[in-house]
């Protein structure tokens, strides 16, 4: 790296990124050099996409200074940052489909002109190169909705390289692609680097990037944990501790326990599609009456899809079983009211409601009598959902939304419980409340609970039994204590 | 650019344009008159489906544009009689400015809003016209001394040639790089803005060409009805029809939006006799396409094709 001895490329100094009274981003500072690919990692809702669209200019910063070629940059909208020398790789592309490959390419070699209203010769030329550059020769001509996914993502490469930028920035560069494909992309994103760019990568773990970044800036919580070469970073006890939790003290029923013939749930090789790109392949999962199962994966791994799935909200391939039954062809509505209800990732609750009606809607099924019963019960268990009755939920702080969500699902008496990403963005110590409330759920109550998570730390000491989703797939089973020996190191 | 000459859809244009024609020599006045409207009708709706199809900013209130256009050139005829040709060229460029200044708080705001204000937009005007009855005829209307010319035919044939060269620039322009731009603004902003476009300007500029064409064929409508009023160029229910036709024609291809201006207003016409239900009538197909064809006629056929 003799990158290193030159001056950085870009230097972004103490940014800060507030959304009203959430810190997204904390006086994060790094330097990147031309001919260096630095990975910016932490889990989901760690701020480190909201660091890069701040220094992008999508977002605008707080605070702090992004120094481009010894100018500060910061606060400038981003068709002008753009215009200095960046490019940005989208994860999701909307490409224009009623243009070719070539044409969508060229869009990005146009001037900010209103004066553009003839093509020039030199621009198509400089597409094809650029296309045939990513990957894409063979497909100039065609359509994008004809195209396969993968080369939809080489279209965005395309478009971000086309005006020869200095900075690269890559929102999650493998997000939905095979693992042939990651490695065909990995050798486009090196080769970016070898001409002299310098190209941020954001992630979620270090392993998925390790052998392409020539170092890793990890963060959690808006702050910087450590910086350093990736295998440093993954020896880091603070990183570890973020990913894979302490001393975990598991308390798992053996699986023998549950003394059922039939699942409660079963799912038999699940397949699900978004388009062209696959987000679960050949998913089995099963789980018993009054059992605790934990699926941990990262952000993108499948988690929701499998969840939607289940309750009934996405076409699939395979079966979802409840109690023998088969749940294909079963409207959302009903599989809730029969009792598999969801707590989604993203709490969808009534903002514009007060606490206590967006419980009542929950119980709405119940007789006022048990209704009453219900939130009394509901209430030992959220104490400050008592408190905040009349207050409206968008009012509420991120935890006490949490709960109310929570509070929400278990006023439909479910009889399985699914929690997604309950952790999403909370602070340590409203994890800890939360993780009382299941660990009372799981001893007091009978009701099976299928929780998704990618905080190991949250998801591994109530759960009997533990699925690893990653790229789509289940790849490991089995007992929480076994989980940091035997899985614990590709989830870095 | 070349190619588009030679293109199939260059000369189907130029033959149905050639055909048009020759209408006058065998049909009779009623009906050429009724194409005479139909075809300035065709212009707003190619003006609107720049803005939404292209840009991505759905404009409820066409008829602001249209209505500043066609008031302003009715009343300077009518107050200062100034020659036609000027007042049709001060009505058009007030419609820019008008637009201008509706677009540029109106694009700031995200989403829904911006349709709401060009709605309100409509509302003031109507209500302005109204209440300065002096000036502009109130709810009765403003008569319009000077009129472009009495001949049915010449009038025929200036509204023709007014769409035909309208819809060369219009298609030109959302053909052009600026409008692959517009088009990449409207999908995704913040990509484009990524990509080094200045999304505002460009929206901007966009919504000040379809003033511009709205707000001189709307002038150029006033001056062949001898009247303006607020039923025929602002009520919302005008702005309505304009809106269906360029999604009937067929979001982003421009040229499905004069289609879809001629089939509302000839097909109304044709159902005349059915009396009110005619209005039902053509809403009902109208509902029928958005639901089923969401691409509309023209958007149908070159979907198909950008899939072979």
């Amino acid at each position: 790296m003799d990158a290193n001895s030159s001056i950085p490329t870009l230097q972004v100094r103490s940014l800060v990124k507030r959304y009203g009274g959430l810190t997204a981003v904390k006086n994060i500072s790094l330097d990147l050099h031309g001919g260096e690919i630095l990975g910016l990692i932490g889990p989901n809702g760690s701020g480190k996409s909201t660091a890069m669209k701040s220094i992008m200019g999508i977002e605008r910063p707080t605070g702090g200074e992004v120094i481009f070629e010894g100018e500060n940059i910061a606060g400038l909208p981003a068709h002008k940052i753009a215009r200095k020398g960046f490019g940005m790789v989208f994860q999701h592309s909307r490409p224009l489909n009623r243009q070719t490959v070539l044409e969508n390419i060229m869009v990005a070699l146009l001037p900010d002109s209103l004066l553009m209203l003839f093509p020039d010769k030199a621009l198509t030329e400089r597409a094809k190169w650029i296309a045939e550059r990513v990957g894409l020769g063979a497909v100039m001509n065609r359509r994008p909705p004809t195209l396969p996914f993968a080369d939809l993502r080489r279209l965005e490469l395309a478009k971000a390289i086309a005006r020869d930028p200095k900075v690269v920035l890559v929102d999650e560069p493998f997000a939905g692609l095979t693992l042939a494909e990651v490695g065909m992309f990995s050798e486009l994103i090196r080769s970016f680097r070898d001409e002299g760019r310098a190209v941020l990568l954001v992630d979620h773990n270090v392993k998925s990037v390790a052998a392409l970044v020539d170092r890793v800036l990890a963060m959690y919580l808006g702050e910087e944990i450590v910086t350093g070469r990736a295998d440093e970073v993954m020896r880091n006890e603070t990183v570890r501790r973020v990913y894979l939790g302490g001393a975990i003290e598991t308390s798992a029923r053996p699986e023998t326990s549950f003394k059922d013939k039939v699942p409660a749930l079963e799912v038999k090789d699940l397949s699900v599609f978004y388009g062209k790109a696959q987000a679960l392949q050949d998913v089995s999962i099963h789980i018993h009456h009054g059992e605790f199962v934990s699926v941990v994966g990262l952000n993108g791994a499948g988690k929701t899809t499998l969840f939607n799935a289940i309750s009934g909200f996405l076409p699939y391939s395979g079966d979802i079983v409840r109690d023998g039954a088969p749940l294909r062809g079963t409207s959302p509505a009903r599989i809730a009211r029969e009792g598999i209800v969801q707590c989604p990732e993203s709490r969808e609750l009534f903002g514009e409601m007060t606490v206590r009606e967006n419980l009542d809607l929950g119980g709405q099924h119940l007789s006022d009598d048990a209704r009453g019963k219900q939130l009394t019960w509901l209430f030992e268990l959220f104490p400050i959902l008592r408190e905040r009755q009349d207050q409206l939920a968008q009012t509420l702080s991120g935890g006490e939304q949490q709960m109310l969500a929570i509070g929400r699902a278990l006023m439909m008496q479910p009889k399985i419980l699914i929690l997604d990403e309950p952790t999403l963005g909370l602070a340590p110590v409203i994890l800890e409340q939360l993780s009382k409330a299941l660990e009372k759920l799981r001893q007091t109550t009978s009701i099976t609970v299928l929780l998704g998570e990618q905080n190991v730390t949250f998801a591994l000491p109530h759960a009997d039994r533990v699925y690893v989703l990653e790229h789509a797939r289940i790849v490991w089973e089995g007992d929480p204590g076994r989980f940091a020996a035997e899985a614990g190191e590709g989830y870095l | 650019m070349a190619g588009f000459f030679r293109s199939r859809l260059f000369l189907i244009s130029l033959l149905v344009v050639v055909v048009a024609a020759t209408l006058p020599l065998y049909v009779s006045g009623y009906v050429l008159g009724l194409l005479t409207v139909a075809y300035y009708f065709g212009v707003f709706a190619m003006a609107w489906d720049l803005l939404f199809g292209f840009a991505g900013e759905v404009n409820f209130g066409p008829t602001f544009l249209i209505g500043v256009g066609a008031y302003t050139a009715g009343i300077l005829n009518n107050q200062y009689g100034w020659s036609v040709y000027l007042c049709i060229v001060l009505g058009a460029l007030a419609a820019v400015v008008a637009g201008f200044v509706l677009a540029l708080p109106a694009l700031r705001v995200r989403g829904p809003y911006f349709g709401l204000t060009t709605l309100v937009a409509v509302l003031m005007l109507q209500n302005f016209v109204v209440v300065f009855a002096d000036l502009t005829g109130g709810e009765i209307g403003l008569t319009i001394p000077d009129v472009i010319t009495i001949s049915a035919n010449a009038n025929y044939w200036i509204a023709l040639g007014f769409m035909a060269v309208s819809a060369a620039i219009l298609y030109g322009l959302s053909q052009s790089p600026l409008g692959l731009v517009l088009q990449a603004s409207g999908q995704d902003p913040v990509q484009a803005g990524a990509l080094g476009f200045n999304i505002v300007k460009h929206k901007l500029f966009a919504f000040i060409v379809s003033a511009f064409f709205s707000g001189l064929s709307g002038a150029l409508l006033v001056f062949y009805f001898g009247t303006a009023s607020v039923g025929t160029v602002i009520d919302v229910a005008v702005g309505v029809n304009v809106i269906v036709a360029a999604v009937l024609g067929g979001r982003r291809t421009v040229l499905g939006a004069a289609l879809g201006a001629i089939f509302l207003i000839v097909a109304g016409e044709f159902l005349r006799p059915t009396g009110e239900l005619a209005t039902f009538i053509v809403s009902f197909v109208a509902l029928l396409v958005v639901l089923f064809f969401p691409g509309g006629f023209l958007g149908a056929a070159l979907s198909r094709e950008a899939r072979s």
